[in-house]
């Protein structure tokens, strides 16, 4: 048996595996499908202070080894989500990442001090990274100092909870923006969210996403969240959370000997509702095969 | 781990045939379908490994180990499951999703209408199938309406053995009534006390406005692009005239609430 233990942020999580947001929701769908207590974390979809409608469908189309989603964060809003969902969690032994999302920086604040003293709360995961909505979220990723403002900011609200800023990839330096981070106080930084993307009916001759754009996601991307999370691992001393693409064990040990300390399973989640388990097992045969004795072992190795 | 309630099974592909242009009809064998129930659908998975996401496509018609599709290949992933060879294996995922609502309550005694359009004809049959079963004296009218005659009015003749009343509905007037399937309704001296309807859009639409205008309770079944199909990814969602109780926003979940609505419900 190898160890599947990983220490991030200052806490302790059984093992490196977790889901990346908005492609688990809060697990109710799939607690049936997957047994939630073997993930090393839940990190659940993007919540806002109010309820968001999101966008018009078609939301998403699927790509080569891919998706497009442009949801745009549709959510009930963080009183039923506190109410409803962290009150389900609370019945599993699973520590959960909030996933926090804006229009703007009050709202950002408002959501994270509301959860900086909730027992069944982690960490809070900054959404700076959204390509799909208007006003905010990823207009506070692109800009070195507008992150570093907000990331200053969510941490004088959060309390004793860890925050994670997570990144997008639409940016010319990511290791800059993940320094900024670094320098606004985060605690950890995850990335990849999706690649904006466009995606045309040429029979129709429209756009196949009413929002035009859509966010790209899935297998496709996966060697480019391996470059990301390697350039950011070594601009920041911070841990990471590799993601971007993960199918497999392989892709997950990838983007850990990259340089992340967690992962999380993302797109696959779809077509594959069990694919967290999978990877958790695959990492744990994968260590014992190689001889290694614990999975903290393999991160930044190459 | 505990009992899936949902989770993809290999089936086989016991049957399969082109029964219009473009549209494939296939049978599988699986015990999905001791479990449906008319107006759920499956998830299908193209066996090509770069299409990743499950096809939703609608039950036409079940039995304890097998169902029955029917479909249009309309893009590669459609396309590839249509030339999936009889007796090799599919990845299928279901039943999801609520279907027509079929209680005595609602159809004791009352005069049924069945509206599909295209594709829409499917679901159609299977509930017609139910129907019948759960009164063999229903009174039961189906309109089909299709683009033109070369779509060789697919189903109609199944829908016709259930013991349902048929009638063909052809944009161009080539084959049957011309006009949609609210036009050839209207040429009948049928009342519609209940509507079932799965179709495009603007036709679920007419839909709606035609029951409202005539005091008709009318279920229409919507589609839509979906990634996960079981209500994670909020891919597939409908505008609600109320508040959604689980999205706390005017907008339901197709996969889950869906994907037959009460047309009052939704705004379309």
């Amino acid at each position: 048996m190898a160890d599947l233990s990983v220490e991030f942020a200052g806490l302790r999580f059984k093992n490196p595996v977790t889901v990346a947001s908005g492609t688990f929701g809060s697990g109710m769908e799939y607690e049936k499908m997957v047994d939630l207590n073997r993930l090393g974390a839940i990190t659940t979809k993007g919540v806002s202070a109010v309820p968001w409608e999101g966008n018009p469908t078609p939301r998403v189309t699927e790509t080569p080894s891919g998706m497009m989603n442009a949801i745009g964060l549709q959510n009930p809003g963080l009183d039923v989500f506190m109410e409803r969902d962290l009150g389900f969690l609370s019945g599993y032994d699973v520590p959960v990442i909030v996933n926090v999302c804006g229009h703007s920086m009050e709202e950002y604040e408002e959501v994270v001090e509301r959860l900086s003293d909730d027992d069944r709360v982690a960490m809070l995961e900054i959404n700076v990274s959204c390509p799909n909505v208007s006003k905010g979220a990823i207009q506070f990723g692109t800009d070195a100092g507008m992150l570093g403002e907000v990331t200053k900011r969510c941490k004088l609200k959060a309390g004793s909870k860890p925050v994670i800023m997570k990144l997008t990839p639409n940016v010319t330096s990511i290791a800059d923006m993940a320094r900024a981070a670094e320098d606004g106080g985060a605690d950890g930084i995850s990335l990849i969210n999706t690649f904006t993307a466009m995606k045309i009916d040429i029979y129709r001759k429209r756009f196949v996403l009413a929002n035009r754009t859509g966010g790209l996601s899935g297998p496709a991307i996966h060697p480019i969240a391996v470059r990301m999370v390697y350039e950011v691992s070594h601009a920041v001393g911070i841990p990471v959370i590799g993601m971007g693409g993960i199918a497999s064990f392989e892709d997950a040990i990838e983007l850990m000997m990259a340089g992340a300390t967690m992962v999380a399973v993302g797109m696959i989640n779809f077509a594959r509702p069990d694919a967290t388990m999978r990877v958790i097992d695959g990492i744990e045969d994968y260590l014992v095969k190689m001889g290694i004795d614990s999975v903290r072992d393999i991160t930044g190795i190459v | 781990m505990k009992e899936a309630a949902v989770k993809r099974i290999a089936a086989h592909v016991a049957d399969k045939s082109m029964i219009a242009p473009g549209i494939y009809s296939m049978v599988l064998s699986c015990e999905i379908g001791s479990r449906a129930l008319p107006g759920q659908f499956v998830l299908v998975y193209p066996r090509d490994g770069s299409h990743l996401l499950g096809r939703p496509i609608c039950i036409a018609d079940a039995d304890d180990d097998s169902i029955r599709i029917v479909f249009r290949a309309a893009g590669s992933g459609t396309k590839d499951i249509a030339e999936t060879g009889i007796g090799d294996r599919l990845f299928v995922e279901g039943p999801l999703g609520r279907g027509y609502p079929v209680s005595d309550e609602i159809t004791g005694g009352r005069s049924i209408v069945l509206l599909g359009g295209g594709i829409g004809a499917p679901s159609l049959l299977f509930l017609a199938k139910s129907l019948r079963r759960q009164d063999p004296g229903a009174d039961i009218l189906a309109v089909l309406g299709y683009r033109d005659s070369s779509m060789k009015h697919f189903l109609y003749e199944d829908i016709k053995d259930t013991g349902a009343d048929a009638l063909i509905a052809t944009d161009d007037g080539s084959e049957g009534i011309g006009g949609n399937v609210i036009d050839a309704l209207k040429t009948t001296d049928r009342r519609a006390d209940v509507i079932y309807a799965c179709g495009p859009m603007p036709m679920l639409s007419a839909v709606k406005k035609y029951a409202k205008e005539t005091g008709a309770k009318a279920y229409i079944s919507l589609e839509e692009h979906m990634a996960c199909g079981v209500g994670v990814c909020l891919g597939c969602v409908v505008k609600t005239l109320k508040k959604d109780g689980h999205s706390m926003v005017n907008n339901a979940r197709i996969c889950t609430e869906g994907p037959v609505f009460d047309a009052e419900d939704v705004d379309i």
